[in-house]
């Protein structure tokens, strides 16, 4: 039967992440828990999309820094950006030589990379690692305006986020680095594919109406297979924003269940969204990313989060089909991470 | 709440916050009048200087369009148009800005698949469409006016 979770026979941990992050990013309430920020968002760099390639290669140098692996130690990559062609990963990552894998999910892309890497550590590969990226700068010349076009956004528009993270993964408990902060490394114990949903929305300033019912979906498949929203710390969606974040939970309670307790969304944590132009929050696959590799991470490592549920949620819009009259479909995908204790 | 796709986009929209419509109306009024008072300052200015009508007339739109550029420029546009809205939109600063904002963006493309093919993604329909409205106005208003005098000349 389709749309079940997968559960993983073979542990799989996730040595390390870290983040890359812009100066938005970097002035609101998890600025400083990104590993490093550029208060230009250009990270030295003379193009927006060479920016962002620059954040991708930071968060995993970063983050094989923090692992203590080398680059040729890893059996392949699964990177994903916002821009066409994925240029944002392809250049980013050149450098490490690692065998590559190229994603497109939208904002889902750091959970997508995430369920691939742990599938593929689970199935012979001993190390892999999952990078995502989106830059303000790139992504709205892409999609939207001109970076200096004088609009007006609604009020349930999403702010797409400037910001890199990395995971690296193993299937070795003893490759995982642990100081004595260290009270549990996160462990990938089942993953979700998404279904691509699509409920009739046709707003491109509401992404958080067009991706919710997907993440209402995802997360009813898990619920029905067996686990219960209260089983979780935090139940980490990114990035619904704060409309799609009060859909999702109305989507739930709709089927007997909730998940307002222990709902967060990683769009809504990234800034301090009241009265500044965020509006309806954080967007764009860098966001969920740098949120879980800095910030829901730290928190399993610490102790502190002991289960997360974490859904990445994508708007799987392309301005043509927009312009064609056409629907943005949504998708979210899934992975129950569990804090293991160390000894 | 298994709804249909045109139930859920009902509800999506109902629930959806509203762009605070009287707020933004009072803002582009204000200001868009501020900036035509504006123009029309430069206007007598210009006439006072000694020009002729048509030429301050000329000189004031292309002084609004310098303004609207060097504040596109310097980055300081985007901020100012976010609270104005169609204030700064709808008279000429508006279209200045739509042009400079692509060209600027599309600068580290070059000049040509850069700035040359880009610079009108914005402003363009506006032209095309602007442009074909005035010609299809000249023409029916020419028919008129040689309907009135009993044929075409």
């Amino acid at each position: 039967m389709t749309g079940l979770p997968i559960r993983l026979e073979k542990s799989v941990y996730i040595a390390s992440s870290a983040s890359a992050a812009g100066k938005n990013e970097k002035e609101g309430p998890l600025g400083d828990s990104f590993d490093l920020t550029s208060d230009d968002d250009r990270f030295g760099q003379d193009t927006w999309e060479k920016s962002e390639s620059e954040m991708q290669r930071i968060a995993l140098d970063a983050a094989l820094g923090k692992a203590g692996f080398d680059p040729s130690s890893l059996d392949a990559v699964f990177a994903g950006d916002l821009l066409n062609q994925c240029v944002a990963s392809n250049y980013g990552l050149l450098s490490f030589g690692i065998p590559f894998f190229g994603l497109y999910g939208a904002c889902s892309t750091a959970a997508e990379g995430l369920i691939l890497a742990s599938l593929l550590c689970g199935a012979g590969a001993k190390r892999c690692a999952a990078v995502t990226s989106s830059h303000f700068c790139s992504a709205e010349r892409q999609f939207r305006f001109p970076l200096e076009y004088g609009g007006q956004r609604t009020p349930t528009a999403q702010w797409t986020v400037t910001a890199a993270g990395a995971f690296v993964l193993t299937d070795d408990r003893e490759d995982v680095r642990c100081d004595a902060s260290v009270k549990a490394i996160p462990r990938i114990a089942a993953v979700m594919p998404g279904i691509v949903t699509d409920r009739g929305i046709d707003d491109l300033s509401n992404m958080g109406a067009a991706m919710a019912p997907a993440a209402a979906d995802t997360l009813t498949r898990y619920f029905s297979a067996g686990a219960d929203p209260g089983e979780f710390d935090l139940i980490v969606t990114g990035d619904l924003g704060r409309e799609g974040s009060a859909i999702l939970c109305d989507l739930i309670a709709s089927t007997g269940r909730d998940i307002r307790r222990n709902h967060v969304d990683c769009g809504l944590l990234i800034y301090d969204c009241d009265g500044t132009d965020r509006h309806a929050g954080g967007s764009g696959c860098g966001c969920s990313a740098a949120v879980m590799a800095s910030n829901i991470l730290s928190n399993v490592r610490a102790g502190v989060l002991k289960r997360v549920l974490f859904v990445g949620t994508g708007a799987l819009m392309s301005p043509l089909t927009v312009n064609q009259k056409g629907t943005i479909p949504g998708i979210a995908h899934l992975c129950d991470i569990t804090g293991e204790v160390t000894k | 709440m298994n709804t249909d796709g045109k139930t859920y986009k009902k509800y999506a929209a109902a629930r959806a916050k509203k762009s605070p419509l009287l707020k933004n109306c009072a803002m582009a009024f204000v200001s868009g009048g501020a900036i035509c008072a504006a123009g029309h300052g430069l206007r007598r200015l210009f006439t006072y200087a000694g020009l002729s009508d048509d030429n301050a007339g000329m000189l004031t739109s292309s002084a609004l369009i310098l303004i609207a550029v060097l504040l596109t420029g310097f980055g300081v546009f985007d901020s100012i148009a976010k609270h104005t809205g169609a204030g700064t939109l709808v008279p000429i600063t508006g279209f200045a800005n739509a042009v400079a904002s692509s060209a600027i963006d599309s600068r580290t493309e070059g000049l040509v698949p850069g700035v040359g093919a880009k610079i009108f993604t914005v402003a363009g329909p506006v032209l095309v469409w602007g442009i074909s409205a005035g010609a299809a106005y000249g023409i029916a208003y020419y028919l008129v006016c040689a309907a009135a005098k009993g044929g075409v000349s």
